[in-house]
């Protein structure tokens, strides 16, 4: 045996179809796997969302505005005419986005133990560990990008929908459609990190294991 | 093949030690063993022999704790991760006992998956894979997935795996152990096929008797070392022992 002339390569594209399509077989399982995070990030996006009406609100209807959010619970700053979240939201939303990351190692290690033995053939047919990790990353991209945009636009749903119900439909009207885009756009780009931050150590895991011991982890 | 063999396998005083808690398990107690090229090699043992320890090592999937193996004369504890990557894909053909198939994969994706590796591109891989899965006699079968196939037509697929990249070896771990007597025996024709027809070595550890027919030599394993290595032609007979194996390889095979 020469120097291998040419080394074990898996072009960008065909990762990003494998990992499609393994997605897609266990539809159902990463439904479940991605459940969590779909919720956490419409909670995240429904914060969001508020604050814009809210701010939409204070910067149409003045004073008279200011005086129904504070009665609302929100905290209101006149003189920069912005609404901020309570201290006790932020809270709250920061302790669901690390439940909701928690939520995800746990469901991504039983989804990664699962497919130990499949790691371990791709390794015996010559995978590298790169390759395993990129796989399980462009996974957890995809299913977080889907699962954090469809939780961003559920949150913001609810949040119009709220908003209409407690200060009337006319409240929407001076809403700023560019900040709420902002809000949904924000809301899913960190459950895609939450999602990676996620599968990173199951996936690091399944990468480093010996072939050998992947493929009997099962039996 | 029978002007010159050439060496493809050397096993140079392995021993294979495993630490389980505080007890110390020689599974390999030094083994020698060379393997020519486009030889059928049986390694049978009992289980709990170092049969699969000695196995894992010949495939690069394990490193012993003292002793070398050298594949194609390149010393396999030298290489680093992706030349043993590279090793396992286009050297080394692995058939399993569990036929370790890709649930979520078709019979063709699962052919071209080693292929993909390599770096050949998808139309080439595609004819490629449906030829391999004609010659085990899969033809019409590749759009199905593993788990609608028989225990013998997913061997068949794994043989046609393990051939993605044209390996010179064949490993095949107990490739009869989960198949009824019949589908066994045509997995076994398979390999035999294979061995003569296209010069590939194929290196199998198993326990089945049947093997023993085709095999051009039975290594046997007992307690971590090799008891006796057996050519087609003494099996019947049934002696041998360590020292024959010499005298043994010098004359030209079948």
């Amino acid at each position: 045996m020469s120097k291998p002339e040419r080394l074990i390569s898996l072009p960008f594209s065909k990762s990003v179809e494998i990992s499609f399509k393994s997605l897609k077989v266990r539809f159902f399982r990463s439904m479940i796997t991605v459940s969590s995070l779909v919720l956490a990030v419409s909670f995240l996006g429904f914060v969001l969302v508020n604050l814009d009406i809210a701010t939409g609100m204070l910067q149409s209807g003045g004073r008279e505005a200011a005086r129904a959010l504070s009665q609302a619970g929100y905290d209101v700053d006149m003189a920069q005419g912005a609404v901020a979240m309570s201290a006790k939201e932020r809270w709250i939303v920061i302790l669901s986005l690390l439940v909701c990351t928690v939520g995800i190692v746990n469901a991504q290690l039983m989804s990664v133990t699962e497919r130990f033995s499949e790691i371990g053939v791709m390794k015996c047919l010559g995978a590298l560990d790169s390759m395993i990790l990129r796989l399980f990353l462009l996974e957890a991209a995809m299913q977080g990008l889907a699962g954090a945009f469809a939780g961003a636009v559920l949150g913001c749903v609810f949040s119009l929908l709220t908003g209409a119900l407690r200060f009337g439909l006319p409240s929407l009207a001076h809403l700023p459609l560019a900040s709420v885009l902002g809000s949904v756009g924000l809301a899913t780009l960190a459950g895609c990190f939450l999602s990676l931050l996620g599968v990173l150590y199951p996936a690091l895991l399944a990468a480093r294991m010996d072939p050998i011991k992947a493929m009997r982890a099962e039996h | 093949m029978s002007d010159e063999k050439r060496t493809i396998v050397r096993v140079i005083g392995v021993r294979k030690t495993f630490t389980m808690g505080k007890v110390e398990l020689e599974a390999l107690k030094g083994v020698d063993l060379e393997i020519f090229a486009g030889e059928y090699i049986s390694i049978m043992g009992p289980s709990g022999s170092g049969k699969s320890t000695l196995f894992n090592m010949i495939g690069g999937l394990d490193k012993p704790t003292e002793g070398k193996v050298f594949i194609d004369e390149v010393d396999i504890s030298q290489l680093d991760a992706f030349e043993l990557a590279w090793l396992r894909n286009r050297k080394i053909g692995y058939i399993f006992q569990t036929f370790n198939l890709i649930p979520v994969m078709t019979a063709l994706e699962n052919v071209t998956l080693p292929m993909t590796f390599a770096g050949m591109n998808a139309d080439d891989a595609q004819d490629k894979g449906i030829e391999l899965l004609k010659l085990v006699g899969l033809g019409d079968r590749f759009q199905h997935k593993p788990l609608e196939l028989s225990g013998g037509q997913q061997q068949r697929v794994a043989v046609a795996r393990s051939l993605a990249n044209d390996p010179s070896i064949v490993l095949a771990d107990e490739p009869t152990g989960n198949l009824d007597l019949t589908t066994g025996e045509e997995i076994i024709e398979l390999l035999r096929m294979l061995s003569q027809d296209r010069g590939v070595t194929v290196i199998s550890a198993t326990h089945d008797y049947k093997m023993l027919n085709v095999s051009d030599r039975v290594v046997w394993v007992r307690d971590g070392q090799v008891d006796r290595i057996e050519r087609r032609e003494e099996l019947d007979i049934s002696i041998g022992s360590i020292g024959e194996k010499l005298t043994g390889h010098r004359e030209p095979g079948a």
